[in-house]
């Protein structure tokens, strides 16, 4: 009796091939990615330190030290993003209530479409757009702007003649993250227990109050993810950015003028084809700083989401 | 603070699909009233046509009258939104706002209505709404804790206290107390006895020991197949129902020959 229990144990206990394949192939996988991210942040480590370290002099843009020449191209990523989130996220937000909450099933099966192919636009159409269509269709209204509220630092002349400032830049980035913020919006108000909304409901809220008190808080921490993903792509957006902006190596917050600062990615692919030695390690290393840049924020967002575990409703 | 509830040729619909048909009943105003029958015969679909709540399932419509204290809840230019301050509602399962502390769950309904309350209106609400559902002395002390982490049952009374803190004229319940167990249960049976002194109360229910326990007067539901309509079968004193009913298929019903 024993022995034959013993026996129906031993069988039961023997891996099957195709759990085996199965395990494996996901510990390799998981593996990689981990080799890979340690691969590239290695290269970026080991690339940068000529430059983080380089005399006095020898970096481009005639800079006193590595961070002296990499803080305007810091600051206009986190800038031209900013911008382009103030513009995205509300709309953002607003496109995902009206496709979950208050449009028709067709209207917002048919917008729910429309937004994800907004999202399959290549960034160089984006770019396109921005140049030869935005750019001169703001500009009047930058004009307008400017001799209107010129007084507020923000929108301090001489205005840009070409409209190619770091706001059309980020109304650029605002349109390209919109698809992707909304999407995730749509997914989490699109989950909000009907329990919840019937309960706002039956206390008497009216569409918008039940919105607030039920829709919303259970999607806040869904709200940030989009955020983040938004900013992630915002951050690290490329040519676009490029094609639309002038770009000058300064650090100023208006941003109607001709001169606007640049970011890191579009620097990077502006003068890496012309790079030579230290110019090379330089942008690099201003590529790193872009690295460490994202997982601050990201680290942010997740320390913002974890903080209020308890009331998420995952308990 | 109660009124009554009257109901003439009730017809309610899901589209073009008819769920419930033809319901007339009267209900006195500070009596509990239990809906029993089986699955699917419209007990549930007629409780929340009584708050308006039916309409909130796309294509879902209602035709008749439902009056309380006279008003018609379908007359035209009738904003379902105060229908539902008047009418409260509690769930089948326990559903607290899950982002809210208890204190938040007990103001959110007053909150709708009149933003401005003072600090010790709102500690006064809350903590009679909480006397009032028979939870005041298990979670004074944890007001500011979120909701979802009380137990089923103490979750299943904050939702009550929720809906009283807005003074409801009548409190509709579906099946409150079929996630709960046992002595959860009985607590809130034992509350729809105290609520009964100042609300009218609906109650649908599926365990039948539950309405002869809780009820003055029960309606039976039924339903003559799937894809028909259900029916109200027999609607008298709860005594009566369980004791000595007119039809034959409550009284099958009630004592457990089928459903």
């Amino acid at each position: 009796m024993t022995t034959g229990t013993a026996e129906v144990l031993r069988t039961r206990t023997r891996v099957r091939l195709g759990d085996r394949v199965f395990s494996i192939s996901t510990v390799v996988a998981g593996t990689i990615i981990l080799a890979v991210l340690a691969a590239v942040a290695i290269f970026l480590i080991l690339q940068s330190l000529p430059a983080v370290f380089a005399q006095p002099g020898t970096l481009p843009s005639d800079a006193v030290n590595f961070w002296a020449y990499v803080w305007p191209f810091v600051f206009g990523t986190l800038w031209a993003a900013f911008l382009a989130l103030i513009m995205a996220t509300p709309l953002a937000i607003g496109i995902a209530l009206f496709i979950s909450h208050y449009a028709p099933r067709r209207v917002s099966q048919v917008l729910g479409y429309i937004i994800d192919l907004l999202a399959a636009i290549p960034s160089v159409v984006f770019g396109l757009w921005g140049i030869t269509t935005l750019a001169p269709f703001v500009q009047p209204f930058y004009s307008w702007l400017t001799e209107v509220a010129g007084w507020f630092p923000l929108f301090a002349g001489p205005v840009s003649g070409t409209g190619r400032t770091i706001l059309t830049a980020a109304i650029v980035l605002a349109v390209m993250v919109i698809p992707i913020m909304t999407a995730i919006c749509r997914e989490v108000f699109l989950q909000t227990p009907r329990l919840h909304e019937e309960a706002a409901l039956a206390l008497g809220a009216t569409r918008w109050e039940m919105v607030t008190m039920a829709v919303f808080p259970f999607a806040r921490s869904g709200i940030i993810s989009a955020i983040m993903l938004g900013l992630g792509r915002a951050l690290g957006e490329t040519l676009a950015v490029a094609m639309v902006l002038s770009p000058a190596v300064i650090v100023k917050f208006a941003v109607l003028q001709a001169q606007s600062p640049n970011t890191i990615a579009a620097n990077i692919a502006l003068q890496f084809p012309e790079a030579t030695g230290l110019s090379v390690n330089a942008l690099i290393a201003s590529g790193l700083v872009l690295f460490v840049v994202t997982l601050l924020i990201n680290v942010l967002a997740r320390y913002i989401v974890s903080r209020r575990k308890t009331f998420s409703g995952a308990n | 603070m109660s009124k009554r509830i009257e109901v003439t040729d009730l017809n309610v619909y899901y589209s073009s699909f008819l769920a419930v048909e033809d319901v007339s009943l009267s209900i006195e105003p500070r009596t509990v009233t239990a809906f029993i029958g089986p699955s699917g015969c419209g007990k549930s679909t007629f409780l929340r046509t009584l708050n308006r709540m039916h309409e909130v399932i796309p294509g879902a419509r209602v035709e008749g009258e439902v009056l309380i204290d006279g008003n018609n809840l379908y007359a035209p230019g009738v904003d379902p939104v105060l229908v539902r301050r008047q009418v409260g509602m509690v769930f089948q399962r326990p559903n607290p706002f899950p982002t809210m502390s208890i204190r938040e769950n007990v103001l959110a309904g007053s909150r709708l209505n009149n933003r401005r309350m003072s600090k010790s209106d709102a500690e006064t609400l809350v903590e009679s709404s909480l006397r009032g559902a028979n939870l005041w002395n298990e979670v004074k002390d944890r007001l500011d804790l979120p909701g979802s982490g009380l137990s089923g049952g103490q979750q299943q009374r904050l939702c009550i206290a929720r809906t009283i803190a807005v003074s409801p004229e009548i409190i509709l319940m579906d099946e409150p107390c079929s996630a709960l167990d046992p002595i959860s249960t009985l607590a809130i049976e034992d509350l729809i006895g105290e609520l009964k002194q100042q609300f009218t109360i609906v109650i649908v229910t599926h365990n039948m020991q539950q309405a002869s326990r809780v009820s003055d007067k029960t309606a039976f539901f039924n339903i003559a197949g799937s894809g028909k309509p259900g029916k109200l079968i027999e609607y008298d004193a709860t005594t009566t129902i369980f004791s000595n009913p007119l039809e034959k298929s409550t009284e099958d019903y009630v004592s457990g020959r089928f459903g």
